[in-house]
């Protein structure tokens, strides 16, 4: 095995009871990546996640860190992770948790450095209970990068923050990968994806169905995204038999993904469509998505 | 090929990782920071048993029971009670309070070593414990005009602390039993029934005949008899006899608090 790789996964299967949560997953992390795992709630993204951080042990195949067991102590100090829904003591401060989880890694980064990265440094002194949903994400970010480690693991990092946090950390993330480190993420915000990471590796019911660089997924949907602006509402059925999908239909707009956009816009002004404004996009990482997963992506 | 693999393998045991040191001191300051500003805690561990002396202790102070002074018998009373509800109420609550907030799972996810957790909690939990003793002590010495000697009162305290494991253990198994919700509640229901059989809150001559029979094997009467013995009450057993009953307890609240572990750890990390 090679010393550059951060995250190995070979023949990984778990289930959960009757629950089959991964199936077959191999998927190789090399140091230095930036890889976000899309796919709808309870793909098994949070799962895979858990496995990595030998939070919960696979029912078959193997999962290394390093190249070691996810649970040993040497291991453990080389990653720092954000989970979903965690909880900390609601009465210490950001600034006495940020100390107290410096203590546990050998090398950590200045306490300081780690607050700011996380954009915290006006509420360093505010306790965890009296915290935003936002603030917290973005504590839980300073704890996970706090002990400076090889290696992130950010669960659904964004849940919960506003725009100008959500932006922030896309700006933090992006700082921190320019280090060298490897990050590891979960999402269903598939523009962070495509702003944060090198891969995109897309599960879908408990298998890895998509596994390319952001362009790549999308190039995947050959189609183009078309939006049109009409001078009536077209009648029913105006679209039948059209070669579109997820078709947004209402009063005087329509949009559509279509692999023939002029073939179909033909077809609507022989239909007597009064077109007055046209725009013809390549389609973007979310409906490369809802394609590949059957159209029960993310609401 | 199979040797240049295993030349290339990132050797993860050897790895460096955080000194202990450092590691345990700030996990002991970050416990006892957590405790120490929580209104509920402080007022049910450390307010609680001096309330218990105001009433029953001061009106009793000057009579005779086992041939001490009723002030000095009852502080041993509520002292061994304040010790013994700091112990359940750190791991009971502080427990299931960690799973309810998924803080074992996020602490998992960090190098923090468990045995640097528990015992860190053990070291605030018996920093609590002697908290709660001296308070009541001093109300007792202030209001009921107790008076012991510095060595005596020092053996007392020892005494307490190592007999308070069996609770510890019993708030370890309640804390991985119930949810946080109930927790206050059930270590409540648990320890307060404990106490008044046993003799800490009503003398046990004053108990139902059926309770008087069987307060001689509850944990609560034994730490009683440790606490009146080590005051200089008459008739106790030698501590050594109700340290046994301890220590068995202790293994037996260790027994049932390691199968909820397990069974958390199967059903939330396997």
């Amino acid at each position: 095995m090679n010393r550059d790789v951060a995250v190995e996964l070979r023949g990984v299967h778990k289930r959960y009871g009757q629950v089959e949560a991964l199936r077959n997953v191999d998927l190789t992390v090399p140091a230095g990546q930036v890889v976000a795992v899309l796919g709808p709630n309870g793909a098994g993204k949070t799962t895979a996640v858990e496995l990595m951080l030998g939070l919960r042990r696979p029912t078959s195949g193997t999962v290394r860190l390093f190249g070691g067991d996810p649970r040993a102590a040497g291991v453990r100090a080389r990653r720092g992770a954000m989970l979903q829904e965690s909880g900390l003591p609601e009465l210490l401060t950001i600034a006495e948790l940020v100390r107290l989880f410096r203590a546990y890694y050998p090398r950590p980064l200045p306490a300081a450095e780690a607050i700011a990265l996380a954009g915290l440094e006006e509420s360093a002194g505010r306790r965890f209970g009296d915290l935003s949903g936002g603030q917290r994400q973005r504590l839980f970010f300073a704890l996970a990068v706090c002990g400076d480690p090889e290696m992130l693991f950010l669960d659904e990092p964004t849940v919960a923050m506003d725009v100008e946090g959500r932006r922030l950390f896309i700006r933090a993330i992006g700082e921190w990968a320019g280090r060298g480190r490897t990050v590891l993420l979960t999402t269903h915000h598939l523009e962070e994806a495509d702003l944060m990471a090198d891969r995109v590796v897309v599960i879908d019911r408990g298998v890895v169905i998509a596994d390319d660089s952001p362009d790549g997924i999308r190039a995947r949907v050959p189609g183009r995204r078309v939006t049109l602006r009409l001078r009536a509402p077209l009648p029913a059925g105006a679209f039948a038999s059209l070669p579109v999908s997820s078709l947004r239909h209402e009063d005087h707009r329509a949009s559509f993904l279509t692999p023939d956009a002029p073939g179909v816009l033909f077809a609507l002004r022989a239909r007597q469509a009064e077109i007055v404004d046209l725009e013809v996009v390549g389609a973007d990482l979310e409906e490369a998505f809802l394609q590949l997963t059957g159209g029960n992506g993310h609401g | 090929m199979a040797e240049s693999r295993a030349a290339a393998a990132p050797v993860a045991s050897t790895a460096p990782v955080a000194p202990l040191a450092k590691m345990a001191r700030e996990q002991l300051r970050a416990e006892f920071l957590r405790y120490l500003r929580s209104p509920i805690f402080s007022v049910f561990t450390l307010a609680l048993p001096v309330v218990f002396y105001l009433f029953f202790g001061i009106p009793n102070a000057t009579f005779q029971i086992a041939g001490v002074s009723g002030g000095t018998y009852l502080m041993a009373s509520f002292g061994a009670y304040g010790v013994a509800n700091v112990m359940l109420f750190t791991f009971g609550i502080g427990v299931a309070l960690d799973r309810a907030r998924r803080m074992d799972s996020l602490i998992r996810a960090t190098p923090l070593r468990p045995a640097v957790f528990l015992l860190s909690r053990v070291a605030v939990a018996l920093t609590f414990g002697l908290m709660a003793l001296t308070a009541v002590s001093l109300f007792a010495m202030l209001t009921a005009g107790v008076r012991m000697e510095p060595a005596r009162w020092a053996t007392f305290a020892g005494w307490l602390l190592v007999g308070a494991l069996p609770f510890l253990a019993l708030g370890l198994a309640i804390g991985y039993l119930v949810s946080a919700n109930s927790a206050a509640a059930v270590v409540n229901l648990v320890a307060l029934p404990l106490f008044f059989a046993s003799g800490i809150f009503v003398p046990v001559r004053n108990l139902p005949h059926f309770i008087a029979t069987i307060a001689p094997y509850l944990p609560t009467y034994r730490y009683g008899q440790l606490a009146w013995g080590a005051v200089g009450a008459s008739g106790t057993d030698r501590a050594l006899v109700d340290l046994a009953w301890l220590g068995a307890y202790t293994v037996v609240f260790l027994l049932i608090a390691g199968r909820a572990y397990l069974l958390e750890e199967s059903r939330r990390f396997a």
